[in-house]
């Protein structure tokens, strides 16, 4: 055991300065204090070898080897050492940090960071937490062994197919975005830290390098140098802001351009001189190294990459929402650009990027998830009264324009049999797809106008599905929706024979719900009547 | 954990500080502390000065430290058993001497038994700081929070006489951090860092919130919670302008400032 390990003196601001060297680097400075032994790390002992029993844990195989850690599969025995398994618990994975002589204080925060972050989390996109080991005897994180390989060994095939790519990145935004609910900024996202459920669903590992709005960040101050992987990290957090959770729409964008091209954007530095670069210099446009690179791909990918946090999507789940509608993005230069920024341009970037500071402090994940809502409009375009849609214009574009930052998804959904073949085309040809995506088109004109939706924040989408409710709970979870608006089904008789479709999605939905009625021109006094046959009271038992 | 019997398991220490003689924020602590289910109690001291309720909290705390509570000595738990001296601002001088005469001698007695500090375990409960528990002197930053917890070897440190809620830790490799505590999250407060706990207060917010202040600890667990329990503070403030004490006293209970 050693006592009051001390800080390694370092030469500030020497190379290899990220993690992709293999551990990341401490700054130089902090004291060393003597005579306790309160922090002595256990890890000195013997290594672990297969067999052994740690905290009720026996280790069953090593999994792998790395840099900060290793991993062990393991299963739960009792105390004579037969096995104890727990009802429902997936196969288990325990995380054991190497700790060199305890001098290693990227290791050690670093697993302070992933303990302390990694309960708090919950979901199908992290893996789950299952116990912790005392730091003084053997630290070690348990947690449900996700099978698979990461997504890392792909690198190697990169360029991917154009849907692929699409593919993975709905997924991993997915995942991000509901990272992002739970406060926590991941960091380090790379493909080596992205895996994959049976069902798809992307899973974020290593939590190490991690950010919790609510709980203290163990790593602010233990660093003097940028903390991140080299080819991934955001100009933000070369600039040492660790909250932004479009930092990590950045690494998203880092990697789907490299599965695009087959290219690094920013290569792989390992100096701050070379981290700083992409402060100035952008890349070469993906469409420039893979000719059939799509222009709405080539959108995505470079408004990821934005420098500035504002300029990129604001959430993950916007970014979603787009990749899932290709059509949909709305392009702007960035699509059509075939070669990197001119010299002079990049030159007056350097020169503002010399001096500048990080912004005092970055909003939150709460405040930048809070302000870039998804809202869902959606409209019975073919069958409700003028002043319902009316009414429901209205509401919608009252919300949409107290949120700003909010992205508005007008959805309709177009009936289908559940059997059979429908006439999909009407009498005159035309698709029936069309003609409601067109009135849909024309019912949101007025908000478009009223409130200069720009650059993509306005989308429309017709759902072809035998049952509107089951459609609409169905995209507002895909595309992660936090608030639907939709109107109460104004006919009686109608709602008795089809039943509410707004009182299932209100119960069905995980967001907010919004029901609109149009205001009923009754002449009787409130109360004094039951309602007439007419009036939307789209709840009453029917 | 190896020897912790089941109860061990289940503790829950209530840490509440400058209570500053407010009955009905103490007694909203309490409630809501026992629906939290606190199994124990740790007081860091400034049970009178300001508010109109100085016998009715010692009383309280009193019943509380004869069946186990922690409870350690404040500067204005001095003042009161010491009395007012002529140095002292008009303001000061009066709100000590009206407490003074508000306790009985059992109760001042009780004020002037209390230690600067008590040490339980790996915790440390003490009024201001650990390096100089009777001096007084605020922890009010990183270097404050290093000095203190460098006078100790217990794992947490839990002070009180600043009022705004806060968290510090020192690391193994040197480094200390700060954190602003967000209300009703459970913060991790792993035993190889050293941390030191400010609640906040219960009787007298400054944060701009005049909810009441206190924290939950589990040791087990290594987990703290900063809670904030909403009370009458009309009541309160009513009590201190009926009272004849300072205006202003009653009037920064509502705003929490």
């Amino acid at each position: 055991m050693v006592n009051a390990p001390r800080k390694p003196k370092l030469p500030p601001q020497r190379s290899g300065t990220v993690r992709s060297s293999g551990a990341f680097n401490s700054g130089a400075g902090g004291g060393s204090r003597g005579g306790r032994d309160w922090y002595d790390i256990g890890s000195m002992g013997p290594p672990l070898e297969k067999g052994a029993i740690v905290d009720g844990f026996l280790l069953e195989k090593r999994l792998h080897q790395g840099g900060m850690a290793s991993m062990w599969r393991v299963s739960r025995v009792d105390a004579e050492g037969q096995p104890a398994p727990v009802a429902d618990e997936p196969p288990l994975i325990m995380k054991v940090p190497r700790i060199k002589g305890g001098e290693d204080p990227a290791t050690i925060v670093g697993y302070e960071v992933e303990q302390m972050i990694m309960p708090a989390l919950t979901g199908q996109h992290v893996p789950r937490y299952v116990a912790r080991g005392d730091f003084t005897r053997q630290p070690f994180i348990v947690m449900e062994h996700i099978a698979g390989d990461t997504l890392r060994p792909r690198l190697a095939e990169a360029p991917l197919a154009l849907d692929e790519v699409a593919e993975i990145g709905i997924r991993v935004a997915t995942a991000l975005h509901d990272l992002h609910r739970q406060h926590v900024v991941h960091l380090d996202i790379k493909p080596s830290n992205i895996m994959f459920r049976p069902d798809g669903a992307a899973v974020l590992v290593d939590y190490g390098l991690s950010r919790h709005e609510h709980l203290p960040d163990l790593l602010e101050e233990e660093f003097s140098l940028p903390m991140g992987t080299g080819p991934y990290m955001s100009p933000e957090q070369v600039q040492f802001i660790r909250n932004d959770p479009r930092s990590d729409l950045f690494a998203l964008g880092v990697m789907l351009y490299h599965f695009t091209t087959g290219e690094r954007p920013f290569g792989a530095p390992t100096s701050v001189r070379g981290l700083r670069k992409r402060l100035w210099i952008d890349p070469v446009p993906p469409r420039a190294l893979r000719p059939d690179c799509p222009p709405w791909l080539q959108e995505v990918i470079l408004k990821c990459l934005e420098v500035q946090p504002d300029k990129r999507y604001q959430t993950a789940a916007q970014l979603a929402l787009d990749l899932q509608q290709p059509d949909q993005i709305v392009l702007t230069r960035r699509a059509e650009r075939m070669v990197r920024s001119s010299q002079w341009t990049r030159l007056k970037r350097w020169f503002f990027a010399l001096g500048a500071e990080p912004q005092e402090s970055a909003p939150s994940a709460t405040e930048v998830l809070n302000r870039s809502s998804i809202i869902m409009a959606a409209v019975d375009v073919d069958n409700a009264s003028p002043e319902l849609l009316d009414q429901l214009r209205e509401t919608v574009r009252r919300i949409v324009l107290t949120e700003p930052g909010a992205r508005l998804a007008c959805v309709s959904v177009m009936r289908i049999a559940r059997i059979g073949t429908d006439a999909l085309t009407d009498h005159t040809g035309k698709s029936l797809h069309v003609k409601q995506l067109v009135s849909l088109k024309h019912w949101a004109r007025p908000i478009s106008k009223s409130l200069n939706l720009e650059d993509g924040r306005l989308t429309f989408h017709v759902l072809e599905a035998p049952d509107p409710a089951d459609a609409l709970v169905d995209f507002a979870r895909r595309n992660q929706a936090d608030h639907i608006v939709m109107g109460a089904r104004g006919n009686s008789l109608l709602r008795r024979y089809l039943g509410s479709v707004s009182s299932t999605v209100v119960a069905e939905s995980l967001c907010t719900v919004t029901v609109v009625r149009a205001s009923a021109p009754t002449e009787t006094e409130a109360g004094a009547k039951p309602p007439a046959p007419d009036t939307p009271n789209d709840f009453a038992p029917s | 954990m190896v020897g912790e019997t089941h109860d061990a398991q289940m503790t829950k220490i209530a840490v509440v500080t400058d209570l500053h003689a407010n009955k009905e924020a103490v007694e909203a602590v309490f409630a809501h502390a026992r629906a939290q289910g606190a199994t124990e109690w740790a007081f860091l001291g400034d049970f009178v000065g300001y508010g109109a309720d100085p016998a009715w909290v010692v009383d309280q705390v009193r019943e509380m430290v004869e069946a186990g509570a922690a409870a350690v000595c404040g500067n204005h738990d001095e003042a009161a058993v010491i009395g007012s001296t002529p140095q002292m601002r008009t303001e000061a001088r009066l709100v000590i001497d009206w407490t003074r005469a508000q306790l009985d001698p059992g109760q001042l007695d009780f004020l002037a038994a209390l230690p600067f500090q008590v040490q339980r375990e790996d915790r440390l409960y003490v009024h201001a700081n650990a390096y100089a528990p009777s001096q007084w002197e605020y922890v009010q930053g990183r270097a404050d929070a290093v000095r203190s917890i460098h006078a100790t070897t217990a794992h947490y440190t839990f002070c009180g006489h600043v009022h705004e809620p806060a968290l510090y830790h020192l690391g193994a490799t040197g480094k200390a951090g700060d954190f602003k505590p967000t209300p009703e999250v459970p913060i991790p407060l792993p035993g190889y860092r050293q941390w030191l706990v400010i609640p906040g207060s219960a009787g007298q917010p400054r944060d701009g919130n005049p909810a009441a202040c206190y924290a939950m600890f589990e040791p087990a667990a290594q987990r703290i919670t900063y809670h904030r329990v909403p009370y009458d503070h009309e009541s309160a403030a009513a009590k201190i302008r009926a009272a004849g004490l300072p205006e202003r006293l009653a009037a920064r209970l509502a705003e929490g400032i």
